[in-house]
């Protein structure tokens, strides 16, 4: 099992989160129920304490090694500085502008790339969405420090940007369409409007 | 006439310490409605962008949106939740409280400050967020410095009002009068931290008898104690960055301004997270867990179960609270891997585990009791077990670096963790308070209408669940938090929130209707009146020697 792209994550994501709400909502329902009842239920489960702890911690951190297994890129992430990109980006932002490469922002498929972002002020968000909205990948842009996210793309597509963490108000447009293209992919993700995987 | 009267609520009879408890919680639930008004407004105007008073603008939006938590966090939940403690420690210890006054001045300092935060937002449209993330707060190119300066200054009295509050709870807890007359101060820290309850499993599990049969602090009051570390040490990193935002604010209009690039934006962030963190996990869990101890018990009448794994899991918190901040710095990239990995995920992980802990005790406790009278109390504590039981595995998936990349700064974060965690899990848990404390603040005041109470009840907590969990999908779709979208972009979603949403507000509106035909509006008035009888301490005989104090 492995996610190739965000919009893959996010419905398994949907699905069991959705499902253990659910869950949840139902054993606190029945407890609820049975407590009051005036014949006494009988436990449907005993769970033993300890069991019970030990499921936690396997839950928590289990989760975590999960993600890292079958999520590409956390492990690329970690490791990136000793990664060499096959395209690099240098960006900048400055009064809530995005100052970009001059070439247009045209990845093959499966290259690795490096968006360097700098801001010249404020704290900035750097996030790369669908023609749906949907989101792609981002990262925060801190001003005085480094700002790298080493990505790989996998589906073809046209992605807008648009900053990702509030900046004030005037931070609310801004947004470039189109900023990156990603081709020879045989996929497509969300080229067009509304559409979807 | 019941709208004047009330039900069978006498003022008069009450003493000061009711009165005061009483003062906090209307100024609470007046905010609270703001809040909640205020939130709606933003609903709308993410469907209607145009509505008044946001009138399509982002300067409005976003400065609704600033004051929305300070009403919401201080002027509410800080409120109620050092209302009720206040009034509970001495119950709780059979000691008076330290000071009365004191209260007032926690009340009233609170009620003004966040006022003035809000004056800030709506005459000036002061509008950093409640993140302060350096430097925008002291971005005078987007902020007028007086609107900064007001709202900083409001913020600093509700810190201020916080410092009262904890100086009230340690005072009243370490009073060596009463049942604590003989104990000492020692014996005392040693239960406040659960270090006892830790001491009686290590004895246990070595044969011997326990440490001590009898805890010099109850568990709930090792919970308020406990919360109170991070209370304070929330507060003064607050207060640190206010007078921060202050100095360069001042220097601004002196006309001599500062080099903002003198403050390292990352590690201001790491600074005020470990700060704000500790109110969000610290405070959040380990009061909760408190006060669900204390209603099990309560309503059952029973001891609780595995109460010492309680009282030692309860310094664990404390550890745990104190390292978990970077899971709000997964999306940093200058943030060290180290530290996003142990800080941000693992140790963070262990919330799980010690809300989980928390949880178990208290179903448990409740299931050995069975049968139990569907209460109003007992209701609401079920709800609030369902809203963290919600909120606290949202939490957990988006701290981790593969969730986060995508879901930080959506609507997921602010929606299935955030409301959830703050409307269904604390509130609903505050509300079961409310209605265990009632009859004992109000001498037995009668309520006017179950109906109204039930219909609250059901109204707050679909209309929690269901918003947050349609925020929740739009997150999932991209939708971001903190930004103004025009073109109608996630409206589905939106408009399910926003119907979610008006059930959260009428709930509200039910339940003040309650409240004040319970009361009525003289009483209410009385409220605010001078207490005839100055005494500091509930359900205690008069002793000389406990006057005193
Ligand atoms: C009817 C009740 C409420 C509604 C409809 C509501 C709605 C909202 C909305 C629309 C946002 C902005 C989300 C975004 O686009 O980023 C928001 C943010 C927030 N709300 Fe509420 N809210 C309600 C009650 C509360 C209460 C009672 C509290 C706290 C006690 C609270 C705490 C917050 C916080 C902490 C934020 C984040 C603000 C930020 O991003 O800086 N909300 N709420």
């Amino acid at each position: 099992m492995s996610f190739s792209n965000s919009l893959e994550l996010l419905s398994f994501h949907w699905m069991a989160y959705t499902i253990y709400a659910f869950i949840i909502i139902s054993v606190v329902a029945w407890f609820g129920y049975n407590l009051t009842r005036k014949e006494k239920a009988k436990s449907l489960v005993r769970i033993p304490f300890y069991g019970y702890m030990a499921f936690l911690v396997a839950g928590g951190v289990g989760h975590h090694i999960f993600t890292y297994n079958v999520v590409p890129w956390v492990s690329e992430d970690i490791t990136r500085h000793e990664i060499t990109p096959d395209k690099t980006f240098d960006i900048t932002i400055k009064k809530h502008q995005f100052l970009l490469p001059q070439e247009k922002m045209v990845i093959e498929c499966g290259e690795k790339v490096m968006f360097n972002v700098v801001s010249e002020d404020l704290v900035y968000g750097f996030g790369l969405f669908r023609q749906d909205h949907t989101m792609v990948t981002q990262m925060q842009v801190n001003p005085g420090s480094r700002n790298d996210l080493l990505w790989t793309f996998n589906h073809d597509g046209i992605f807008n940007l648009m900053s990702t963490e509030y900046s004030g108000p005037r931070g609310n447009q801004m947004f470039v369409k189109n900023a990156v293209e990603v081709r020879g992919c045989d996929k497509r993700v969300a080229m067009l409007e509304g559409g979807r995987l | 006439m019941t709208l004047m009267n009330g039900v069978n609520f006498k003022p008069e009879s009450l003493n000061a310490l009711q009165k005061v408890t009483l003062r906090a919680v209307v100024m609470s639930f007046l905010f609270y409605g703001l809040a909640a008004i205020e939130g709606m407004i933003m609903r709308v105007a993410t469907v209607v962008p145009d509505i008044p008073p946001v009138h399509g603008e982002p300067e409005h939006f976003f400065s609704i949106m600033t004051v929305h938590p300070i009403v919401g966090l201080f002027g509410s939940t800080y409120q109620l939740v050092f209302a009720a403690f206040m009034f509970l420690v001495p119950f709780l210890t059979k000691k008076p409280l330290y000071s009365v006054k004191l209260a007032n001045v926690v009340w009233l300092l609170i009620t003004i400050g966040t006022a003035m935060a809000w004056i800030a937002a709506f005459i000036w449209q002061y509008a950093p967020m409640y993140t302060l993330y350096w430097p925008l707060p002291a971005d005078t190119s987007q902020f007028k410095t007086i609107g900064g300066i007001v709202f900083i200054l409001g913020v600093a009295l509700i810190m201020f009002g916080t410092f009262g509050f904890i100086y009230n709870i340690y005072a009243t807890i370490f009073a060596r009068v009463g049942v604590h007359k003989n104990k000492t101060t020692k014996e005392l820290l040693i239960s406040g931290f659960g270090i006892d309850g830790m001491l009686n499993l290590f004895h246990k599990l070595t044969g011997r008898p326990p440490y001590t049969k009898e805890p010099a602090l109850s568990l709930p009051v090792v919970a308020i104690f406990r919360g109170t570390v991070d209370t304070f040490l929330d507060a003064i990193v607050i207060l640190g960055a206010g007078i921060l935002v202050l100095i360069y604010l001042i220097a601004d209009g002196v006309g001599s301004p500062l080099d903002m690039a003198a403050i390292d934006a990352l590690l201001y962030k790491n600074w005020f997270w470990w700060g704000l963190d500790l109110v969000a996990d610290g405070l959040v869990l380990i009061y909760v867990a408190g006060s669900w101890y204390l209603l099990a018990t309560i309503i059952t009448g029973q001891k609780l179960f595995m109460e010492n794994v309680a009282r030692a899991a309860l310094m664990l918190e404390l550890l745990v609270s104190w390292m978990v901040w970077s899971h709000h710095l997964l999306a940093d990239q200058g943030q060290p891997e180290m530290m996003k990995l142990v800080s941000g995920e693992m140790v963070t992980a262990f919330e799980l585990l010690t809300q989980g802990l928390a949880l178990f005790i208290t179903l448990v406790t409740l299931w050995k009791a069975r049968p139990l009278k569907p209460t109003m109390e007992l209701k609401y504590l079920l709800g609030g077990l369902v809203g963290f039981g919600l909120a606290v595995p949202a939490g957990i998936i988006q701290a981790d670096m593969a969730m986060n990349r995508v879901l930080h700064n959506t609507q997921w974060i602010i929606g299935a963790h955030v409301h959830i965690a703050i409307i269904v899990g604390l509130y609903m848990t505050l509300y079961s308070v409310v209605y265990v404390l009632w009859p004992l603040v109000t001498n037995n005041a009668k309520l006017w209408s179950s109906k109204l109470s039930n219909a609250h009840f059901w109204l707050h907590l679909i209309g929690g669940i269901g918003m947050g969990a349609f925020m929740g999908m739009a997150g999932l779709d991209g939708m971001l938090r903190r930004h103004m979208y025009f073109e109608g972009e996630f409206q589905t979603y939106m408009i399910l929130a926003g119907l979610f949403g008006s059930m959260i507000l009428l709930a509200w509106v039910l339940f003040m209707v309650n409240i004040i035909m319970s009361v009525g509006l003289k009483g209410l008035l009385g409220i605010f009146l001078p207490a005839r009888d100055s005494t500091a301490s509930y359900g205690l005989e008069p002793e000389p020697e406990l006057a005193k104090v």
